[in-house]
């Protein structure tokens, strides 16, 4: 079956963690849906990478984090906070390709 | 070992907090009241120019009725991060207010101010003997960088408060800190676990935002003991719940199962949230895991020049069409008609394009009927920012690309004048590990008797 990140989530954030790193924070619905994800290793750090289109080796960590149903995904910020270039200083807009990303389950 | 209870009223001081809320908390008897101020988030300008991200009259408000309540209940009051991002420049003027208050009502304490910045000379020093040392992206620090540097601090842990609190210091406002430190350093001097009070402090420093609905301008409180601690927050419209509490741990923090800090890393992974009633969580088995040598973070910034910007847009489709190549085009005009002897950057920023995710963008189409443009020029002084900024707006509203229909102009400005100084601007230019076997040694402090020989 085919899904849509934003229909199984309830919050899809972005955010610094430091200067330096972005931080990418999906908190699902239900138990069942998040553990179905796990298993199935839908979220990886070549996701990430294909999404953001960033070599994997700038996924620093993807962790599952069942106490809140959350994957955590962390890239090494493209531009540091603050420099010449750079579109978002407090990186809290950067989750957009995982609102829409589609998976098969 | 008696319940060890903390207020913590708001976020950061200056975002307020309802004094209903705080009242709450008063009446709960707290042993404490701590407030962090601090944050890399709004970026490298605020450390970097020692200006506070924060806002003198509301910092005021807020340090008055903590400052009120921890006299008459007789309490410490310890505020981590003094106006944002803890420089002396910015605990100088977190001292004023506090001074300044005191005066207005009557208060009295033992104040005790702690440094967090450092002498270029020292630290040259510490990356010569090999202190220093390289922390996740950010790149390896030189000399050059921290000669170059306006400001750099260290986050402060939990010894130096713990050593103010030894020599009597009621109020004590901190240099860059460790958030969770100003929380837990009081609990632990009293021999509170280390590991739960730091964890309580990771929670509380965000004030209610772990509650549902989450705020970070609303009081919440915590309670330590023995092998627990727990979270409630004060205002009756929220609640915590151990998703909302588990969830925040997640904030902000590259993993949420370890946290590293001064001295050594919060270990999560077997932490149990439950839930103590309705709108209260309990939580138990955090750990902390020391480091062999003790580090502390270290944060600096640079000038990076001047700015000036141009926010202009633009409505036709054909000139939208071709944007990229307009644009690209454009910076070598304003090279050939600047003739600049001086360096400088210039960039333009696209919105209805990729405005806000820049190189991370994946969408590479303009759906858009209108985009926004801002021209970013950066130079060593103000006067060159604003050369080139000039040139290269004069140069786009005028430029004349294949195709062009509309002759009168490619650019709609919003305001005049079109160009804004925005002055000088600053980058991070360390963020690296400092080791030290006594942290403490590292942050200097200071007493003062305040409001006592007043007459």
């Amino acid at each position: 079956m085919k899904y849509v990140l934003k229909d199984i989530a309830n919050v899809i954030r972005s955010k610094n963690a430091g200067p330096y790193e972005l931080t990418l924070d999906v908190l699902l619905r239900d138990d069942e849906m998040f553990t179905k994800l796990q298993q199935a290793d839908i979220i990886n750090k070549n996701t990430i990478a294909r999404l953001y289109r960033i070599p994997a080796e700038d996924v620093l960590s993807i962790v599952y984090f069942p106490n809140a149903r959350a994957i955590k995904a962390t890239i090494v910020r493209p531009l540091p906070s603050g420099a010449m270039g750079e579109r978002d200083v407090y990186g809290a807009q950067q989750h957009a390709p995982l609102v829409n990303f589609e998976f098969e389950l | 070992m008696k319940e060890f209870r903390v207020l913590s009223p708001t976020g950061i001081v200056g975002y307020g907090f309802p004094e209903e809320s705080f009242l709450r908390g008063v009446a709960q008897n707290p042993d404490l009241i701590a407030c962090d101020a601090g944050s890399t988030d709004p970026g490298p300008y605020y450390l970097g120019s020692g200006i506070p991200f924060t806002n003198a009259t509301a910092v005021k408000r807020d340090m008055a009725i903590m400052l009120r309540a921890a006299c008459q209940l007789n309490i410490p009051l310890v505020i981590g991060s003094a106006g944002g991002s803890g420089a002396d420049v910015h605990l100088a003027r977190e001292v004023d207010i506090v001074r300044q208050i005191a005066r207005e009502e009557g208060l009295s304490f033992k104040l005790a101010v702690i440094s967090a910045e450092f002498d270029k000379d020292v630290l040259v020093e510490q990356l010569k003997a090999g202190n220093i040392e390289k922390l996740g992206p950010a790149p390896v620090v030189t000399e050059e960088d921290i000669r170059v540097s306006t400001h750099i601090v260290a986050q402060m842990g939990i010894e130096p408060i713990m050593k103010a609190l030894d020599d009597g210091a009621q109020v004590i406002i901190c240099g860059r800190c460790y958030d969770p430190a100003a929380f837990a350093a009081p609990a632990i001097r009293l021999g509170y676990d280390k590991a739960l009070s730091l964890h309580m402090g990771k929670i509380l420093e965000c004030a209610a935002i772990c509650a549902t609905p989450g705020s970070g301008s609303d009081c919440i409180m915590g309670y330590l003991n023995e092998d627990h601690f727990c979270v409630e927050p004060l205002a009756p419209e929220r609640k915590c719940t151990p998703t909302s509490v588990s969830a925040h741990t997640l904030y902000e923090k590259s993993n949420p199962y370890i946290l590293p800090g001064p001295g050594g890393h919060l270990d999560l992974s077997d932490c149990v949230f439950t839930a103590e009633s309705d709108r209260r969580v309990r939580v138990s088995g955090s750990k902390f895991v020391p480091e062999a040598v003790p580090s502390v973070k270290l944060e600096g910034c640079r000038q990076a020049g001047c700015r000036t910007i141009s926010i202009c847009g633009n409505r036709d489709p054909i000139f939208i069409g071709q944007v990229d190549n307009i644009l690209e085009n454009l910076k070598k005009r304003t090279a050939e008609n600047l003739s600049a002897d001086f360096d400088y950057e210039l960039d333009f920023i696209v919105y209805g394009k990729n405005g806000v995710m820049g190189a991370l963008e994946p969408s590479g189409q303009i759906t858009s009927h209108e985009i926004g443009i801002v021209i970013d020029a950066v130079a060593d002084t103000q006067e060159h920012a604003s050369a080139v900024c000039s040139v290269a707006r004069s140069t786009l509203l005028h430029y004349g690309y294949p195709g062009r229909i509309a002759t009168a102009g490619n650019l709609a400005f919003p305001f005049s004048p079109s160009d804004i100084k925005v002055g000088p601007i600053y980058v991070f230019s360390v963020y690296a590990l400092l080791r030290s076997q006594d942290p403490a040694s590292l942050f200097a402090r200071t007493y003062e008797l305040v409001g006592r020989d007043t007459p």
